[in-house]
């Protein structure tokens, strides 16, 4: 048994935090609404009809369990510890974050919300929002910065043939975190019928927690599969961090198993420096409040948020989960960055020597793996997080390659 | 008793409305922003509630978010806004301020320093927007215990319930926010507002005062007939912002402060 009071998996409190991270920071008109979700996502939780419905879906709908693969090409070629991933990539829309859109609106179907908004960077949670909300016939908008509506393409043509509205966002400069203030503005305005499906395990207390709970499928599966392959849990767990979801989902099963080492991998961008050409959080913010927590940001001496930068539209946030925040400071997880160059050469060796085309974000968990594998001995079990896939990343990694995709009337090919 | 109080007991004793009047510090530049601040009293304003410029300001709609921008471009901080204040305050020692703005900023300061200097600044209250009551601890009760007025917003959806939590700490003046949704919206009505402002006014002593969605001086009359007093922001700032001289923008603030003061009191 667990002591409760040793526990590294009793967060949040009463009042939404992690040690000092997250809370409620938001306007009154939102207040009641969080509370409400607080209230019916208590209740649902310990609903076996609620877990019932959620097992059959993730089972015939979304294709789980989703394997764990042992990466042997990899780890021979790595020449170290032994690599598995976790295959959450062949979920369907292609990424983790179905697993979590999924709880929401059922959530949201038992509280007789009719209209679902979400906001999205890479396009991987309005699509996973989309298909969700057609499969129920609910009103799906999606708000989406606009330099991301156009670097991922793909998927904005995917929402709309799901039948999603896609609002591109232009206030603020436009990107991810500007899509949640206009969600944000959305559901202030849009009280009485509208269910927020927040993407990753940020904004006000519940979300945090319970968006962690719904990914934490992927840890409590791959916990399981390991004992079966290995008959020990693993030495290391390994995921990509944008706002944090697929690495609290990997890591929550994990937190008490103490010999379990943890590694949350930020976005480097072009490198964490002073010229904040990144998108690390931890690595490169410090302590502030936004989107309704208090977390690690990137900001400026006078309080301002700063963009970050990532060759990944996933990653680009320049927060991150406050119960991240919390395992930083008290030591629980280690967190590191890695840059775009270090994670497309990541992308390319998986695909090589896997047959494994990778989305961007784990391809910098994977670049993390290739760091220190080498130096691991044989015996060592790193599991890491493949939590998409990079069919929506294809042109934006043969723009970095310095492939042309353009066909003869200059528009890009598929 | 704060400059706020003063102000609504004076207001109290001539059976006005107050009309409040909302510009974002360093909009559309820092000279500009003062002048037009200077001018509010002479206009009619009784409050000036000062916009903190924040690059998230999620509760407000593209005219107040736009003018943040302006600000932040030319360089404005909260440290210059406080001077804002300061050179406002050498000038006019009885129309108070209420900086409003988001908790980043204030947080990234350090709350204690913030207070201190916003005092001395002579700063008068507070409001922030994305503190809720369940967040008390961490900017309204050591604000109250520096001497500044912390002044909370009521909304739509605050019920009876939640009411009293809302004004438990509050205090100077509670602003009822018209509508649900971001500054700039629809226009308010004032007959769905009237039994708002009521119930609150039931419960509190506090003059109650509203804003969201108010455009023109006839809203402000409509709306200060059935309050203590309204609030216009976005159709202040989007006459700076599109660039009308300071006298023209005061000029139009002095029409919107005639109107609403044409109301009576609720509270009397
Ligand atoms: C495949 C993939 N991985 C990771 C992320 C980052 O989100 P999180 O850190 O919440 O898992 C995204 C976000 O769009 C994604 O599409």
């Amino acid at each position: 048994m667990t002591d409760l009071f040793n526990s590294f998996m009793t967060g949040p409190d009463e009042k939404g935090r992690f040690g000092d991270f997250g809370g409620r920071f938001v306007s009154e008109t939102l207040m009641p609404l969080i509370l409400e979700l607080e209230d019916q996502y208590e209740r649902a939780k310990t609903d076996d009809s609620f877990w019932a419905e959620m097992d059959f879906l993730w089972k015939h709908y979304v294709g789980r369990p989703s394997p764990l693969y042992h990466a042997e090409r990899l780890s021979e070629h790595l020449g170290g510890a032994r690599i598995y991933m976790k295959r959450d990539e062949l979920n369907h829309t292609g990424a983790h974050k179905i697993n979590n859109v999924l709880g929401q609106i059922i959530l949201a179907r038992r509280m007789g919300k009719t209209r679902i908004i979400a906001e999205t960077g890479a396009g991987q949670h309005g699509v996973a929002t989309a298909t969700v909300c057609a499969k129920f016939g609910l009103k799906c908008v999606v708000y989406m910065g606009a330099h991301d509506v156009e670097r991922q393409a793909p998927n904005v043509f995917r929402m709309k043939l799901l039948g999603a509205e896609v609002v591109p966002v232009t206030s603020g400069r436009g990107t991810l975190k500007d899509a949640m203030n206009d969600a944000l503005r959305d559901w202030v305005t849009n009280v009485r019928d509208t269910f927020y499906c927040i993407g990753t395990v940020a904004g006000p207390h519940p979300y945090p927690a319970m968006v962690r709970d719904f990914q934490a499928i992927i840890g409590k599966e791959a916990k399981e599969q390991m004992m079966q392959a290995e008959g020990r849990l693993p030495d290391t767990i390994i995921a990509a961090i944008g706002g944090g979801s697929n690495a609290m989902g990997l890591f929550f099963p994990f937190l008490d198993d103490t010999d379990v080492n943890i590694i949350g991998v930020e976005a480097g961008g072009k490198g964490v420096n002073d010229k904040m050409e990144h998108c690390a959080s931890l690595t490169g913010g410090r302590p502030g409040v936004l989107h309704g927590n208090r977390t690690y940001l990137l900001q400026d001496e006078d309080g301002q948020i700063l963009e970050g930068f990532s060759i990944s539209a996933g990653l680009d946030y320049p927060g991150i989960g406050p119960e991240h925040a919390w395992l930083h400071e008290i030591g629980r997880a280690q967190y590191v960055a890695i840059t775009d160059k270090e994670a497309l050469g990541a992308f390319q060796l998986c695909c090589e020597l896997e047959g494994i085309i990778p989305a961007l974000e784990p391809s910098h968990a994977l670049a993390h793996v290739m760091k220190i594998a080498p130096e691991l001995p044989s015996d060592h079990i790193i599991c890491m997080n493949m939590c998409g896939r990079g069919d929506k990343d294809i042109f934006t990694v043969a723009r970095a390659l310095g492939v042309d995709m353009t066909g003869p009337e200059g528009r890009a090919v598929d | 008793m704060t400059r706020i109080d003063r102000t609504f007991e004076a207001l109290r004793l001539e059976g006005r409305d107050a009309f409040v009047a909302y510009i974002m510090a360093g909009d559309p530049n820092q000279d500009r922003a003062l002048e037009v601040m200077q001018g509010l009293p002479d206009a009619g304003v009784d409050i000036i509630e000062l916009g903190l410029p924040f690059t998230d300001p999620m509760a407000d709609g593209p005219t107040i978010q736009l003018a943040g921008q302006r600000a932040l471009d030319g360089g404005m901080t909260l440290e210059k806004t406080l001077n804002m204040a300061r050179a406002f305050r050498a000038g006019d020692d009885s129309t108070p301020i209420v900086l409003m703005g988001y908790y980043n900023p204030i947080y990234s300061r350090g709350v204690d320093r913030f207070l201190a200097e916003a005092r001395a600044a002579g700063v008068d209250g507070l409001i922030i927007v994305d503190l809720p009551p369940e967040e008390d601890d961490e900017l309204c009760i050591p604000a109250q215990k520096a001497g500044l007025n912390f002044i909370r917003l009521a909304t739509p959806t605050t019920d009876d319930k939640r009411l009293s939590k809302v004004l438990q700490n509050t205090s100077g003046f509670v602003y009822y926010v018209s509508m649900t949704g971001i500054t700039g919206a629809a226009e308010v009505q004032a007959d769905t507002v009237a039994p708002e402002v009521a119930r609150i006014s039931a419960s509190t002593d506090l003059p109650v005062i509203v804003g969201f969605g108010v455009k023109t001086p006839e809203a402000a009359a409509a709306v200060a007939s059935v309050a203590d007093g309204v609030v216009v922001g976005s159709a202040i700032v989007e006459r700076i912002g599109r660039g009308d001289a300071v006298p023209e923008v005061l000029n139009f603030v002095k029409s919107l402060a005639e109107a609403a003061h044409q109301g009576e009191q609720v509270h009397d």
